[in-house]
């Protein structure tokens, strides 16, 4: 750091330092600056240190647990995209009291989250968490394994796969999103393989569904005592309906099953709890719309930027993110049908 | 004395804080950049050549506001609302390779779509130098996780590239004011930025008419997707011939009916 001069030095005559306005607003040369410099340098730290302050949150997850059913809880995030505000709590994960102990249904974006909730249930419920389930591969439902390590953690065989291939590449792009609330997040994977069918657990009869669509491996888990649906991302309420990962025809198939379902109320993986089957039929209807308007848009020879436009329809006006889940889905899924559209051209020698 | 430097140190500060136009900007002539980039000065030294500009809403890029896949970044412009466009450039400022393509439509509107790679979130612009020698210059601001320049194309990675390289397949959409032209030539378009992969790339491609008049040109750049994938407007024509080279002296020729 250059050197700040402890002698005042005497004054320059005035015709070197041009006009007063001039002196207040242009830069004086640095070899001129005397304790003005200092003021200035203890103003740069007093922001920084204000700005510092604003962003060293406690970083601390607005945990509110809901109560769906006299021993099920729903920890409801916002319907929103990652942000650094938001730290990735954007997703639905839950538990269910149960007479042997608490079972986890998915642990949150990030080793902080996981920690959390954790820390949350078993004070609130004063009984130990004695398994943990995970919904699918996605890294806001799984990344806080971390505070899960010495409980068995169930997913299906599809899902620890893929958590294993594309875990660390999640990972890095949620320290992008999100910043410092990922700090010290790192991949824990399952460690149980999830079976289709149905076991009591103290005293719940929980039903593991295996399916697919939104991922290669989606476990939708039903608690038959309560009638309670967790559906993971299988089911979005009022909120878009994401496809990285997407095979809509599978999905459709695994909507239906969920439909089938003796239900008495849905825990989407994003938006609010539900006492009806509205959810399901929302995310069908929308993701039939968006098979078809790529469908079409691809046999009218229309390129990616030009789908992107589509208007959302007034029914999906309430579905928050529709737009920009669009631009994405498109990304996702229209390379394969447009490559269908075109037709060898005629080689020349 | 230092009554009166604090408040002149602190109006600097604001001024500094508040307003990233720079200096120049400020006081030259040159319009400021609606994207506020810092390379913008750059750019339009190296590719409009320090030309006069503006920045016009009548040259539209449409894009993602946040690129989904890095290595496909699907951009359109469209500069069909100036008249006697002569060419168009498309830059992306805070690309390793901010040159992307050039198109020079001869008698078709001026308006493009193709993918292309982004290393990071960056400003992507389309510059069209209209007759009077004036570059209209569009753009939009794509975010990205990046890395999209500095990987092996797949074609290179799984070694099938040369069993379809220039391989050309298309459509044609009849459309009531001008019919769609769809091409997708297959290439690998390795930038030269992933270690051990030499560029290779098409260079120069160009679309002819059934009778072999010149529609338009393009110069293609590193950072065109691979298996460059193109969609035109191209007037009445319903037939097509596409003819190009790359880097490395192959031939792209090939006759598209619809």
């Amino acid at each position: 750091m250059r050197k700040i001069p402890l002698t005042p030095r005497p004054p320059l005559p005035q015709g070197e330092r041009g006009s007063k306005k001039d002196n207040l607003l242009a830069p004086l040369p640095l070899r001129e600056r005397g304790w003005g410099e200092g003021y200035k340098q203890a103003l740069l730290a007093l922001l920084l240190l204000i700005h510092g302050a604003a962003i060293a949150d406690t970083f601390g997850y607005p945990l509110e647990p809901q109560q769906i059913a006299p021993d099920t809880y729903v920890l409801e995030g916002k319907t929103e995209d990652f942000s650094r505000k938001n730290g990735g709590y954007i997703v639905n994960t839950g538990y269910i009291i149960t007479a042997d102990g608490v079972v986890v249904i998915d642990s949150g974006p990030s080793k902080r989250f996981g920690e959390q909730q954790r820390t949350l249930i078993e004070k609130a419920t004063g009984k130990p968490v004695i398994r943990l389930y995970l919904t699918h591969h996605h890294p806001d439902h799984f990344l806080g394994n971390q505070a899960y390590g010495e409980i068995p953690r169930y997913a299906l065989p599809a899902s620890k796969q893929a958590m294993q291939l594309e875990g660390e590449a999640f990972t890095a792009n949620m320290y992008r999103m999100t910043g410092d609330w990922m700090r010290g997040t790192s991949i824990t994977l399952p460690d149980k393989e999830a079976k289709a069918g149905t076991e009591t657990v103290g005293g719940h009869q929980l039903e593991t569904i295996a399916l697919s669509g939104h991922t290669p491996g989606d476990l939708a888990l039903f608690d038959h005592t309560t009638g309670i649906l967790f559906a993971g991302d299988l089911v979005f309420n009022n909120r878009a309906a994401t496809t990285p990962h997407a095979n809509i025809a599978a999905w459709l198939t695994a909507l239906e099953k969920l439909q089938s379902l003796p239900l008495k109320m849905i825990v989407p993986g994003h938006g609010k709890v539900a006492q009806d089957k509205a959810p399901i039929e929302q995310t069908r209807d929308y993701l039939q719309w968006l098979s078809a308007t790529l469908k079409q848009g691809a046999a009218n020879g229309l390129d990616m930027n030009e789908v992107m436009q589509t208007p959302i329809p007034e029914r999906f006006k309430a579905v928050a993110l529709a737009h920009s889940e669009l631009q994405r889905s498109v990304s996702h899924l229209y390379p394969a049908l447009e490559t269908d559209s075109l037709k060898p051209a005629k080689q020349a020698e | 004395m230092t009554l009166f430097r604090l408040p002149a140190c602190i109006l600097l500060l604001i001024i500094t804080l508040g307003n990233p136009v720079s200096a120049a900007e400020q006081s030259g002539h040159a319009p400021a950049d609606p994207l506020n980039s810092p390379q913008w000065g750059v750019m339009h030294s190296r590719f409009l050549n320090g030309e006069t500009y503006v920045f016009d809403d009548k040259v539209k890029v449409l894009a993602p506001d946040s690129a989904e896949d890095s290595l496909n970044v699907p951009i359109t412009f469209d500069a069909s609302a100036l008249q006697g466009v002569e060419k168009i450039v498309v830059m992306a400022d805070l690309n390793p390779i901010p040159g992307v393509l050039e198109f020079r439509p001869k008698t078709i509107p001026a308006r493009l779509s193709f993918r292309m790679k982004l290393q990071q979130g960056s400003p992507v612009r389309a510059a069209a130098k209209t007759a009077d020698g004036v570059w209209h210059v569009g753009g939009a601001w794509v975010d990205a996780a990046g890395g999209g320049c500095t990987l092996p194309s797949t074609g290179t990675a799984t070694g099938d590239w040369s069993s379809t390289l220039g391989k050309v397949s298309a459509n044609v959409w009849q459309r009531p004011d001008n019919n769609r032209l769809r091409v997708r030539v297959m290439h690998p378009m390795d930038t030269g930025l992933a270690s051990g992969i030499p560029t290779f790339h098409i260079e120069d491609m160009n679309i002819l008419d059934e009778s072999g008049a010149l529609l338009a040109e393009m110069t293609l750049h590193e950072p065109i997707s691979e298996n460059p994938m193109l969609s035109l407007d191209v007037g009445k024509h319903t037939g097509f011939r596409l003819e190009g080279h790359d880097n490395n002296g192959n031939r792209i020729d090939a006759e598209v009916v619809e």
